[in-house]
């Protein structure tokens, strides 16, 4: 097995604030290959959304302590400077997010973004760059694309400045990519054209991808492993297939028999009872016991331990059970 | 609580309790320096459909569709251009039909923002009460009304009655949006989109929720989707509509299992697949939705349709039955004989 393009141990987000202290993020570990693709599944504050931005150091420096190691492509993240970083954010590691109007900046064209990002990493003029912006939007089939490198983002509409923010993140061959949500605020016939977008790009351009999503359906699409958090903790994570059709953690068991599909109707839905756990006073044990059908005193009272189900396949729970498919 | 039916019955019980005849809005969009309108958003392009007593009717579509604006003008929030909506037969807003106050005690909506949807300033029991004490009742009553609606969507009163909207969690506050429109016993609930902002394990408790409280009072839902999964699990009938208009309406199970527009076809099949071993492979169309500023002429779904000929683009398509099934209507010239479309269904 090659080095791990991406190796996270003990992550920890705190945010602070006069009044408390919140636990976004409490000991998250995980190690990605180049070229595999980690879908991460999870309500929200389960803090899958902090876990990504970690990796590219976006959460504000001063009310925010960060903790643990985060190691991708050699780099060591969390001990990076200013100057390190911005070679590291674009050129190494890109993002997309759900809202591509922020992404961009409103007063250029897209052209004139996407090559300003490849003059910054890459030592090549203008023309190279604009080159470079215009197989960037060809590649993520924008319809005549030559007319949009002078399009401003106000300009498009809602699926073509996505795929224009996925060429700008693309722009620098980054070795991995972060989707926080990007397809979220599409229509469904667009969304489906986006996920299998990235994915096609993916495999062209052989970086990794972790993708965040509160969706199911959207992580089975685009997944190889996925993982689901709660309470700022990976609770159980696995192949696609392991997580999907093997659940063994009730709080993934209950989100999937809660997740309405197919031929559910004029039955009752088996909803998870209770909220999500107060991300500042977080429960000592388990932070998923007090919704749990199966929580008995050591689950309230000791952190729960990993579990191996299968190679891969892990759940950090006290009494893991295999749901039967 | 009272009698399920709380309120009188007057066209009986095969009269639809809501008629949408020709409705259409249509809003200007004004611009440069004498501020004249430059163009047209055709929001709602006339529409016509029929809510059943006691039924869920859902509808689906994309953003731009009309869907919102749909239940807006089904609870007189904007007014229309043209067309007119009856409840149980009386029409809204006219002489000799319902006022709107007394429209609005039958009809009532929740919407997506449970946030936005609550005065910031109010405790619950003030904005749940709010309503009846307009309507008459005591504030001693409209308290006790309060507390029992409380009650009933699963909101311990005791707790809950004195706190203020941001003391509590997303799914709390949607229970409370829907008490607040059950405050006035109403047998219509427009439900636009009332589910999309919570979480999964949040939104089945809601769903569960919206069932016991339809089943116990009687009610009849409108519910607004674009989850295709949730708008199944809920509805009786389904519409589904394209750039104002509507494209497809029928019982669930023929939308969902014999869906005829081509656009229904594509909302089905651009649905994540839950099967790891079964990803989807192809995008059914491609393309976003087209701007309803200037929405394409003659059937509008012309320009992403995979069937399209010439006849699509200069006629408009009538909603009409599919053959063997009255209760289920497409509008595509696929499904009219005489069209002119060289795939009319069962021809071909």
């Amino acid at each position: 097995m090659t080095a791990p393009l991406v190796s996270v141990e003990g992550l920890r987000v705190l945010f602070k604030s006069a009044d408390r202290t919140v636990h976004a993020v409490n000991g998250v570990d995980f190690a990605l290959q180049p070229g595999e693709v980690l879908g991460l599944l999870g309500e929200s504050g389960s803090g899958k959304s902090v876990t990504l931005k970690a990796l590219l150091r976006l959460l504000p420096a001063s009310r925010t302590t960060l903790s643990g190691k985060v190691t991708v492509a050699g780099h060591d993240v969390l001990a990076m400077d200013e100057k390190a970083l911005r070679q590291y954010r674009g050129g190494v590691v890109s993002m997309v997010f759900q809202e591509p109007m922020l992404a961009f900046d409103p007063v250029f064209t897209v052209g004139d973004q996407i090559a300003e990002a490849v003059m910054r990493h890459e030592d090549v003029g203008k023309d190279a760059a604009r080159a470079r912006a215009l197989e960037m939007l060809e590649r993520v089939r924008i319809p005549s694309a030559k007319r949009r490198l002078d399009a401003y983002p106000h300009e498009m509409s809602g699926g073509m400045r996505q795929r224009a923010m996925i060429a700008l993140a693309l722009a620098c061959k980054p070795q991995l990519l972060l989707a926080d949500e990007p397809t979220t605020a599409l229509d469904a016939t667009v969304q489906i054209q986006i996920l299998l977008l990235l994915r096609e790009l993916q495999k062209e351009f052989g970086m990794a991808v972790i993708f965040v999503t509160h969706d199911v359906g959207v992580a089975v699409e685009v997944s190889d492993r996925m993982a689901v958090m709660y309470g700022g903790r990976i609770v159980e994570r696995g192949s696609a297939a392991d997580v999907i059709r093997r659940t063994a953690h009730p709080y993934p068991q209950g989100l999937l028999a809660s997740t309405v599909h197919g031929a559910m109707r004029g039955t009752r839905l088996e909803a998870i009872p209770g909220a999500p756990p107060d991300l500042s006073r977080m429960p000592t044990g388990c932070a998923f016991a007090p919704r749990c059908r199966l929580a008995d005193d050591t689950c309230r009272s000791v952190a729960p331990p990993i579990a191996a189900l299968a190679p891969g396949h892990e759940a950090e729970c006290h009494q893991p059970r295999l749901s039967a498919v | 609580m009272s009698a399920p039916v709380p309120h009188e019955d007057i066209g009986g019980p095969a009269q639809p309790l809501l008629s949408i005849r020709g409705l259409v809005k249509h809003f200007p969009i004004k611009g440069g320096v004498l501020n004249r309108t430059v163009a047209v958003v055709q929001a709602v392009d006339g529409i016509d459909f029929d809510v059943a007593k006691g039924e869920t009717l859902g509808i689906v579509g994309e953003s731009g569709c009309g869907k919102s604006t749909t239940a807006r003008l089904l609870v007189r929030l904007i007014d229309p251009d043209a067309g007119e909506v009856l409840y149980d037969g009386l029409k809204i807003g006219s002489q000799d039909g319902l006022d709107l106050r007394e429209m609005r005690r039958h009809v009532q909506m929740v919407f997506q923002d449970s946030f936005a949807s609550l005065n910031p300033r109010l405790t619950i029991e003030d904005s749940i009460s709010f309503a009846p004490k307009v309507h008459g009742l005591s504030a001693a009553e409209a308290k006790a009304r309060a507390r029992e609606l409380l009650q009933q969507v699963g909101l311990n009163p005791n707790l809950f009655v004195r706190r203020y909207p941001h003391e509590l969690s997303g799914g709390q506050r949607q229970r409370v949006n829907i008490a607040r429109a059950l405050a006035l016993r109403p047998r219509l609930v427009i439900l636009d989109e009332a589910v999309s902002a919570l979480d999964k394990s949040v939104e089945a408790q809601v769903l569960n929720l919206l069932q016991d409280l339809k089943a116990q009072l009687g009610l009849t839902y409108v519910f607004i989707s674009h989850d295709l999964n949730v708008v199944r699990y809920m509805s009786d009938r389904v519409m589904v509509m394209y750039l104002g208009r509507v494209a497809e309406i029928g019982p669930v199970d023929a939308i969902y299992g014999n869906p005829r527009h081509p656009y229904t076809k594509a909302l089905l099949s651009a649905m994540p697949s839950m099967d790891p071993d079964a990803r989807t492979q192809e995008a059914p169309i491609a393309g976003d939705p087209p701007n309803p500023i200037n929405p394409p002429a003659g059937c509008r779904f012309h320009t992403r349709c995979p069937f399209s000929e010439p006849v699509c683009a200069a006629k408009v398509p009538d909603l009409a039955s599919v053959a063997g099934d009255a209760k289920h209507a497409v509008a595509c010239h696929m499904n009219a004989p005489g069209s002119g479309h060289s795939r009319i269904a069962g021809a071909a």
